[in-house]
Order: C-alpha cells, then structure tokens, then sequence
C-alpha cells in the first residue's frame, strides 16, 4: 500500500546513484594519468579553478619520473578537499581522520620501513588540526615525503579561516577579516628539523613536479608545499574570484628564490608568493637513528 | 511579538546563541554543524552579539576552550558533530566532571569509520555515559526552543551541568522550516543572566579546578555528579514548565502522540519522529490502535515517567539510529535501556528493536509502517520473532 506523499517519490536516492553509476563510462573520457587514478571515482569533487587537479597530476608525473617501485609506495591523507587523494589514487592508500594522516603515516613507515610513504593533505588538515604531528614528524626526522596543499582556508566545509588564513582574509568564519597571525608553513617546517623544504604555486607546475620528485627521493622528513588557488571557499571572498584570477596572482606575485631565510616567506593577503626550494640538507633520519642507537646498545 | 522565519535548523540555532548572546563561542568547522558556527560568526561581525568568538584550531581545544571560558565565570557554547564530538571525548568527560554548564548544539552525524557525513547517532550515543545532560530535537523549532531551556538547565545552581542538544545532520539542521522565534528581550529575560558561584576572575577567593582527585575525593566527586544529575530530572521539567507559560509551548521529559488510548507505539526520536507521527494518522485512518513516544530527554533518562507512559500497550517497538555493538542482541542503545526500564518496573510487555538510518540511509514512512503492522502483529500474537531488525540494509 502507498503512502500519501503529496506527489514526491521518496525512494529515488539509490536510484540516482545507479543511474549515474550507468554514465560513468559516457561522460568520463580517458587521461594520461588514468593508470595511476582510480577512475571509478571519477569524476572527482574539485570545484572549477581549484589547484587541487594540477597539484595531483604534479605528484603523479613525479612518482612517474622519480623512478620509485609503484608496489612500495602508499599514499596517506586526512580530511578536507585534499585529502579526498588518497580515494583518487591507484597506489595503497589509506585516507585518515581529520589531523591525523601524519601519524598513521609514522606507523605505516615503521610497520614496514620499506615502503615510501607519501602524505597528501591540506593546510588545514596538517597544520590545523595536525600541526602538533606535523612538527613532530619533522623533528624526528622520519622518513616521509609531505604534500602540503594551501589554500589558505578549510574549503571542504565551506570556507572557514584556519591558521594559514592571512591577516585580514574573509572566510565564512571571519567575515570582518581574520585577525590571527597565520603559520607560513614552509618555515614551519623548517624550523622543526625538515631536511628538505620546498614551495610552489600551481602556476609553476614544472618546478613544483621536479621539487616533488627530489622530495621523494630525498631519506627523511620532505616537504613540498604547495599554493593553491580556492575560488569557492576563499578566492571569492579575497578578490581572487576565478581560478584564473588566481593563477594571474601567482604569475604577478611569484617570486623565485631559491634558498630564501623560510622565515622570511610568509604569505600575505597582498604582496609575493616567495616560491622555490627553501632547505636541502642532510641528517640521519629516524631509522637511522633509532638503528644506530641499537647497534650502540648492542655494543655493535 | 514573536515571528515566523524559514530557517534552516542550524540557523535557528545560530539565531537561539544569538537572542543567549553567549560571553564565548569557540568551534572548530566539521559538517554539518558548519553553518550553526558560520551563522553566528556573521552575528559577531555584525556586532549584534558581545560573544569573544575564537575559531581554534581543532575540536579537543574548542571543548578546552569551553572549559576555561567557563571555569573563568562565563556563558559559554559550542557546536560540533561526529568525529567533532570524539575528538573533544578527554574534555566531554571533563566539562561534566568540572560542573561547566556549557550548553553545545549537537548536530548529529554518523561516526567514522568509514567516514560519512550524514545523520545518524552514534555519535550522540558514544556520549551517554559522559555526564552531559542530553535533549533530542525533532525539527528545528525544537532545537531553537530546546537550546534556550539548555541554559537555564546547564546553568541552575542545583545542576551545573553541560548540555547538548541535538538535531539530525542535514535532515533538519539544512532542512528549511517555518520557526516561530521569539522577541530577543523575552529569550534574554528568559534566560537571565548567568551568575556563576565559583568563578576563576574572583580574585577575593581564589579557585582551583581540576587538580589531582585520588582515592580521597574523587568517589565523592562522582556521587555529586549523580546527584546533579537527578536534580536535572527536576530542573529540566520546572525550566519547561516555565518556557511553556511564556512561550505557549508544550514541552516536558517526551511527547506522547496518539499514545493515550493506543495499543502498539513506536518510540523514536528527532527528525523520525516527525515522519512517524504521518504514518501514525495514517494508521489511525485506517482504525488502527497506534501511538507514539519521542523522546526529549536522554540523559538523565526518565525511566519512571517512560515505563508509566507506555505501560498499558499491548507492543512496542524502538527505533534506534545507531548500534551498541556486542550489547545484548546487538541492539541500539535507546532500546536496551528502555528495555531494562520497563523490566525493574514490572511493565511486561512484547518489545523489539528496529536500527534504521545508519550514515543517513533514507528512511520511508513505508519502512515505519512496516514496524507498526509488526507490531500490531505481535500485540495480536503475543511473540517476537526477531528482537533486533536492521530496517532496509541491503
């Protein structure tokens, strides 16, 4: 027996996933990178004019080029936009809690320290709510190449200030203008004992790829951070309106320079985007450490 | 006078932290609590609201936040959902245990994993045995009044205790809806102001909160809890009493509908409860005996007053949207308890659980009224064949 319902179907939820199920095949064509995507998951959820796409096939065409064992390589990511990757990726991937893909990380490196761990996430993500393990990480040393895309905002959830809002941005949480001192994540990074500290806007696409294949192959904490623009949740609201828009600002406002002080790179509502590889450095990292320290103790 | 607006339930939310006009807000972004927060951020720029409104920098420091706001003397509230919720988990306990009367809107979604964003309670459920006083809302109209009453509640010097009001993740907190709010002087007169006994700002006599409790004190601790807890049994129907005169509402510990002379009754709460209610007229059209309970306040759980409620049915079912897992039957924790409720009182009578909605799974009033003509079906026969059903899992 049917139930009143003034007109409406009610169950037609399941329906719609089928149908769009059924034309997947039509509306998705094929893209170079489609070996390495899982398109099953495509199309994916980046808005028009986000930098998450370029960002992603950077990463992509750098574990090409880096020459590493596909087999041995896991993708780890938290919760925002950007962590929507580890889904997209036909690699072992593993998407976490909010904050968290750093840990998870640490204990995927050391339950099987052959793998090369990449960690995929967003300003938020990392430096919010996870900067604690951020910074630990990077302390420690511990073998893992961190993706960090920024945006400047939370997008996913509809555009609130983070801690890499600049002064003076609107977000829906700041509509008066954020006060806060935002983090530069670079320097971040740096301070905490990265040994390898790179920073890129999407505009830059080649540089931002060869970064990404020295950060994989470099033993150790490696970070490449990377300027995105966010139309929708932070772009509009800061006279970036277009992704476009976005990528004329970092074309403008790029400044290259290698081997800058990266407390020195802070990003400010208005002024340079100081881009480029910031730290190249060596030290033992924390499996050598820790090896090191056993082989002491057993008088080795 | 009060007026109508088209609201969703996270913005009549918002508008209720507004009319409080609360001392601090502090929150972290977590779908689909976001536009509560977002909402009242535009207040705060605004300047309609005196609030020192902090976006921290994640939901363990927005509930740490809440503590020391609150311990400093002030009004103090938040909003989360979900992984939100757990993630603050050390602090939940903690706002309980310190007697902070933080009032939170809770917009309920379901917990990771894997990760989903939309409704059900399990969240909420993780909560129950925190020492967080906990009130269900049905539409956002319930949410608006019950977050009002939740001060006055969290805040009276016989409870001291911290609130959470809850509402279904995007079925009603972006559901748009007629609610009627009240003039902002009556909302602030009805709450008053909040006089906090034992403020950390007193510099006269001077407080510590939270220091070492060991086998000296902290069983004694507890024991207040408990006692503040049943104090709240009282408070919570004296604060409704009192905001049903000046609002012409009609709220009290659950709403009984069409239950008084009925024979089977589903007990359900929030949005569901809206569209059993349809399907219970529906029923009714057709002759049937059938009722229903929603409840409003979880914790304390009023089990006298339920057991007395129900107690001339001939079967009733739950419905529960979350899982207690390895519990007895595998069964939602709404039904266990109201099960033991009914059992230590004597009220004999066939029961069953039904567990619908996980991770937002549509629920039909097709679904519900397949519970009542089980019901219906078990009252004739006097047997339960399954205790748990899992409503519409593939």
């Amino acid at each position: 027996m049917e139930l009143k319902t003034d007109g409406y179907r009610l169950d037609r939820t399941l329906e719609t996933h089928a149908e769009a199920e059924g034309l997947r095949g039509e509306i998705h064509g094929r893209h170079p990178m489609d070996d390495l995507l899982r398109t099953d998951r495509l199309p994916h959820i980046w808005c028009p004019g986000c930098g998450l796409g370029t960002a992603l096939t950077c990463f992509l065409s750098a574990l090409l080029r880096s020459g590493l064992d596909l087999d041995k390589v896991a993708v780890v990511s938290g919760i925002g936009c950007t962590g929507r990757v580890a889904g997209y990726v036909r690699l072992d991937s593993f998407h976490t809690t909010h904050g968290r893909a750093i840990p998870f990380a640490t204990g995927l490196k050391l339950g099987n320290p052959e793998l090369k761990v990449v960690v995929f996430s967003g300003d938020g993500d990392l430096v919010t709510i996870g900067g604690n393990h951020f910074i630990h990480a990077a302390r420690r040393n511990m073998d893992m190449t961190v993706i960090c895309v920024n945006n400047f905002n939370y997008g996913m959830t509809g555009g609130q200030a983070g801690a890499t809002t600049p002064v003076g941005g609107i977000t829906t949480t700041s509509p008066y203008g954020n006060y806060e001192y935002p983090f530069s994540i670079s320097a971040l990074a740096a301070a905490s004992g990265a040994v390898y500290v790179a920073r890129w806007t999407v505009l830059h696409a080649r540089r931002l790829e060869r970064s990404i294949v020295e950060a994989l192959l470099k033993p150790g904490f490696s970070l490449v951070e990377v300027i995105a623009p966010c139309p929708t949740g932070f772009g509009r609201r800061n006279r970036l309106r277009q992704g476009l828009d976005a990528m004329h600002y970092y074309h403008e406002h790029g400044v290259i320079q290698h081997g800058a002080d990266p407390v020195k790179t802070d990003i400010e509502l208005e002024g340079p985007v100081i881009e480029g590889k910031f730290v190249d450095g060596e030290k033992p990292t924390f499996l050598e450490q820790y090896r090191r320290q056993l082989d002491r103790l057993r008088g080795a | 006078m009060s007026k109508f607006e088209a609201l969703a339930g996270n913005e009549a939310v918002a508008t209720a932290m507004r009319q409080i006009n609360p001392d601090v807000v502090a929150a972290y972004p977590i779908t689909p609590q976001t536009s509560t927060v977002q909402t009242f951020a535009n207040y705060v720029a605004d300047g309609l609201v005196d609030t020192e409104f902090v976006t921290v920098e994640s939901e363990h420091s927005a509930m740490s936040a809440c503590v020391g706001a609150s311990a400093a003397g002030a009004r103090v509230m938040t909003a989360t959902s979900a992984n939100g919720l757990a993630l603050m988990w050390e602090i939940v306990y903690i706002a309980a245990s310190t007697r902070c009367p933080i009032v939170m809107g809770l917009v309920n979604r379901a917990l990771s994993g894997p990760i989903n964003i939309h409704c059900d309670h399990s969240d909420v459920m993780g909560m129950r045995d925190s020492g967080w006083i906990i009130l269900f809302s049905e539409n956002g109209q319930e949410a608006y009044d019950n977050l009002i009453q939740a001060v006055r509640i969290a805040e009276h010097p016989d409870v001291l205790l911290p609130v959470a009001v809850c509402q279904d993740g995007f079925i009603t907190s972006h559901g748009m809806e007629r609610v009627e709010i009240y003039e902002d002087a009556d909302v602030r007169a009805f709450v008053g102001e909040y006089r906090p006994q034992w403020s950390l700002l007193d510099l006269e006599h001077p407080k510590t909160y939270g220091p070492l409790d060991f086998y000296d004190y902290y069983y004694e601790h507890k024991r207040q809890q408990v006692e503040a807890m049943q104090h709240a049994h009282r408070v919570i129907q004296e604060v409704a009493e009192a905001f049903n005169r000046t609002f012409d509402r009609d709220y009290g510990l659950f709403e009984p509908y069409r239950l008084e002379d009925a024979e089977v009754a589903v007990v359900v709460a929030n949005s569901t409860a809206g569209t059993a209610k349809v399907v219970v007229d529906r029923l009714r059209e057709e002759g049937l005996k059938v009722g229903l309970l929603k409840p409003r306040v979880f914790r304390p759980f009023p089990a006298e007053e339920l057991a007395e409620a129900l107690a001339h049915l001939k079967a009733v079912a739950v419905m529960d949207r979350s899982i207690s897992f390895g519990a007895m039957g595998n069964a939602g924790p709404l039904f266990l308890e109201l099960a033991a409720a009914l059992a230590l009182r004597g009220v004999r009578m066939p029961m069953a659980d039904y567990v619908y909605g996980l991770g937002g799974r549509d629920i039909l009033p097709r679904e519900i009224e397949s519970v009542y003509r089980d019901m219906l079906r078990v009252a004739e026969t006097g047997q339960v064949e399954r205790m748990v059903t899992y409503l519409s899992v593939r």
